[in-house]
């Protein structure tokens, strides 16, 4: 204010001399910066861009490859022989498996699909884990044996990185998962129509795998633990945090006490995650010994979490309903609790359940208190087959499923990693969308 | 059965608090009422792999449902194992080194006194440069530590470790900066690394007998032998080997220590160097040639034996000679057998617990 008049006084002296169409040097000087201010905002929206869209683009390049899959088609016989044979063995699927590659080395060699003779050792190595497959399929159809059935199974995993392009020739050396001359019968299978790269339903359905299995790995059961976790984050935080928030803004008395529980409340939504998760361990299952691993335990944890950004968004929502509303009620002699729940709850809705879906959107992206549950390892390996067995059966969750992915050692499960984090932002996209259309159809503003 | 104990105590109480406790037990009673049927194991990372492996190959062969596995760490599994007896603590603890004493006493304060230590094979630790860097191709014990090591004697006097390349502390190594990723001090490899690499190495190039003379204890001289460079030229990994390969990866120069079955999974992009002459292989850990190298194990509650189902018959599954032994899944992932895998199977079957062994 006093730069201004201190300013104000010499320009009003100048003035007389300048015309007022003729820009002077001040007015250029003020009219450069803001051209310069705009550039800045530009440049930053720019750079934000640019970033979005490399982010975008390197998740997609290295995490399509998890959703499709490299499988063989072939007609595989089992003898009733061979079926008891392998049903007798420690190792079932392993035996099975034996079958099935002896079978297709005979039928390879018999065509001629490569020049040179086709070892069982390389179609073992170019074959995924296929046991299982068969052994499931026998055991529910033994009338099926002795007669031709058509199978497809997975290739291993190297071959479908291979045939991804992310994998070249030169790169492959020697080992016992790839051989390089391995990759002629592959060519000649993909050439014959035998394999085919096709999109993988089980990747998005499946549960999780053995580490020597990355085809078999699929993220469905985790997607239903984390479903389980939201529902319990819903079931709890919705009821508590508007419940909280409406007798902290309607009903509560102004006093130190209050203010003391506001405060605490906005310091609990900076608190780390990981801090919650401990908090969880200790109370949750050493405490009140709830199951180790369990999505109800996870669901507890993220409640904690997701109360107080619950809270203040819904106390935000309800200060934003115009004093005039309340006044209005309770002149036409409604009651304190009336005028609440009648007029202005149902006004605050979109601004509450806006805030209630960006909580649940951040609580299933949240790993680090989940580490410390105990749902991260080998956990998602079956779907739950009900609402119990959904919260207190061992499971993962999204996002914990994708950070065992990105620490095993087989880069196959690298991509899966990836793949992951594609489903879980189509999820944080989805749930955010939904957020945005709730608050543009339902808003009121004043 | 506490639980009806319970509510007759609370029976001659006033009726209100019987109908608290009801509700109480009405709460709990889902908790408690579904008993555990799956096998749940914890512990190390390095044996995590494994015993998914083997988990889901129970799954498939068996009619017994997936055991769980969670990581976390040997030190981590070892203390959760330790709490207790009962269908809320953990079956099978996973370690890549052996049980302490400390443990075994927490375990037996807390009614675990019966454990079953069982040894699934040995894994080698490797070390490993990104393929287009430069040829590391031979290792000694004493080039590590005279690389790592952050004080190294000097005419009876300890100065900072004065080597900054690899030429410095071997003149067959190449001319490039000393830059070693290592294990953090939280992972059972560093124990390994520093024992077998670091300390062999130290007593190697003389540098112990050296401390020694000048005074010091052979306490003080071993820890001085194990001491790591805090100057940048060694950076402790505190993640996984997967952290490891991006940094060997975005380092030409760079070596890393990887555990044997990590490296085999990646040999397109990592190059292995040869410790003492010896190539890191199946074989020659197995033989013992390659002289970094340690046994895995898990613990398992004996007490839980008969009362969580199936989890005699996974721990027998595991180390069973078509899963544990040679050829099978777990030797074709990178696991080192056991040649000594038939005294580990007959140990499970007699159910011989740590307490049997000693005596």
């Amino acid at each position: 204010m006093t730069d201004a008049t201190a300013n104000a006084a010499p320009a009003a002296g100048r003035r007389t001399s300048k015309s007022i169409i003729e820009t002077d040097a001040n007015t250029r000087k003020r009219n450069a910066a803001e051209a310069r201010f705009r550039y800045y905002g530009m440049a930053a929206i720019g750079v934000g861009l640019f970033f979005l869209c490399a982010l975008t683009f390197s998740i997609l390049r290295s995490g399509l490859p998890a959703f499709t899959e490299t499988a063989v088609t072939v007609d595989f016989t089992l003898s009733q022989e061979q079926f008891d044979e392998a049903e007798g063995q420690v190792l079932k699927t392993a035996a099975y498996e034996g079958f099935f590659v002896r079978e297709l080395q005979a039928e390879l060699n018999e065509e001629g699909a490569s020049d040179v003779e086709v070892s069982e050792a390389a179609v073992g190595r170019i074959m995924g884990k296929v046991g299982s497959q068969i052994r499931e399929f026998y055991r529910a159809n033994p009338d099926r044996l002795g007669e031709e059935v058509s199978f497809t199974l997975p290739a291993s995993s190297r071959v479908d990185r291979y045939l991804n392009g992310n994998l070249s020739r030169e790169q492959l050396t020697n080992s016992r998962f790839l051989e390089p001359d391995d990759l002629d019968i592959v060519d000649g299978l993909v050439e014959s129509g035998v394999m085919v790269n096709a999109f993988d339903w089980g990747f998005i359905t499946g549960t999780d795998s053995g580490v020597d299995n990355p085809g078999g790995a699929g993220l469905g059961a985790s997607i239903m633990g984390s479903f389980f976790m939201m529902l319990v984050v819903l079931v709890l935080a919705l009821p508590i945090g508007v419940a909280a928030s409406i007798y902290l803004e309607e009903f509560a008395p102004q006093n130190k006490f209050t203010d003391l529980i506001e405060i605490n409340i906005s310091n609990l939504a900076a608190v780390p995650s990981i801090v919650f998760g401990i908090l969880g361990l200790a109370v949750f299952i050493q405490f009140a010994h709830l199951p180790q691993s369990a999505p109800l335990v996870g669901g507890l944890v993220l409640t904690l979490m997701t109360l107080p950004t619950i809270i203040i968004s819904t106390r935000a929502s309800l200060k934003s309903v115009p004093p005039s509303i309340r006044a209005a009620a309770l002149g036409v002699g409604a009651s304190k609790m009336q005028s609440v729940f009648h007029h202005v709850l149902p006004l605050a809705m979109p601004g509450i359940l806006t805030g209630t879906i960006i909580g649940l959107a951040q609580a299933l992206g949240e790993t680090a208190p989940l580490l410390l549950i105990g749902m991260v390892g080998y956990v998602a390996r079956q779907h739950p087959d009900g609402l119990a067995s959904g919260l207190l059966d061992p499971n993962s969750a999204m996002p914990a499923q994708i950070y065992t992915w990105a620490a095993r050692s087989d880069p196959a499960f690298y991509e899966k990693a990836w793949g992951g984090i594609i489903i879980l932002l189509v999820f944080l996209l989805f749930m955010n969308a939904i957020a945005i259309i709730l608050r543009r159809r339902f808003e009121r503003r004043w | 059965m506490a639980l009806t104990i319970h509510v007759k105590q609370e029976f001659s109480m006033k009726s209100v608090t019987l109908t608290a406790s009801a509700l109480a037990i009405a709460v709990a009673a889902p908790a408690f009422a579904q008993s555990r049927e799956n096998v749940q194991v914890a512990g190390s990372s390095t044996v995590l792999p494994y015993a998914s492996i083997v988990a889901e190959a129970f799954g498939e062969n068996t009619d017994f449902p997936t055991p769980v596995v969670e990581s976390g760490g040997s030190s981590a599994g070892l203390a959760r194992f330790c709490e207790g007896v009962g269908e809320n603590s953990i079956d099978i603890a996973n370690a890549s080194r052996a049980i302490r004493d400390g443990e075994v006493e927490t375990c037996a304060e807390n009614g675990v006194e019966e454990i079953i230590e069982v040894r699934i094979g040995y894994d080698g630790i490797v070390f490993a440069s990104q393929q287009s860097g430069p040829e590391f191709t031979a290792f000694e014990p004493s080039d590590w530590f005279s690389a790592l090591a952050a004080e190294i004697p000097q005419d009876g006097e300890m100065v900072s470790n004065p080597n900054s390349t690899w030429a410095d502390v071997n003149g067959d190594l190449p001319d490039v900066e000393i830059s070693a990723f290592i294990p953090g001090t939280k992972h059972g490899t560093r124990e390994v690394f520093e024992e077998n690499v670091l300390l062999q190495g130290c007593e190697d190039t003389g540098a112990y007998d050296q401390m020694v003379e000048a005074g010091m204890s052979e306490d003080d001289a071993e820890s001085a032998c194990m001491a790591v460079r805090t100057d940048g030229a060694s950076v402790d990994i505190d993640g996984d080997y997967t952290e490891t390969l991006a940094r060997i990866e975005s380092n030409p120069d760079g070596i890393g220590v990887f555990g044997l079955a990590f490296y085999e999974n990646n040999t397109d992009t990592l190059k292995v160097a040869t410790m003492g002459g010896v190539e890191p292989s199946t074989e020659t850990i197995a033989s013992g040639e390659y002289p970094v190298s340690r046994p895995l194990f898990f613990y398992i509650k004996k007490a839980h034996i008969g009362v969580i189902p199936g989890l005699k018959e996974f721990a027998s599954f595991f180390v069973s000679d078509e899963i544990a032994g040679p050829g099978g899944p777990l030797a074709n992932y990178g696991l080192v057998p056991d040649p000594e895998l038939a005294d580990t199977q007959s140990k499970i079957e007699n159910e011989t617990t740590l307490g049997d062994e000693q005596s």
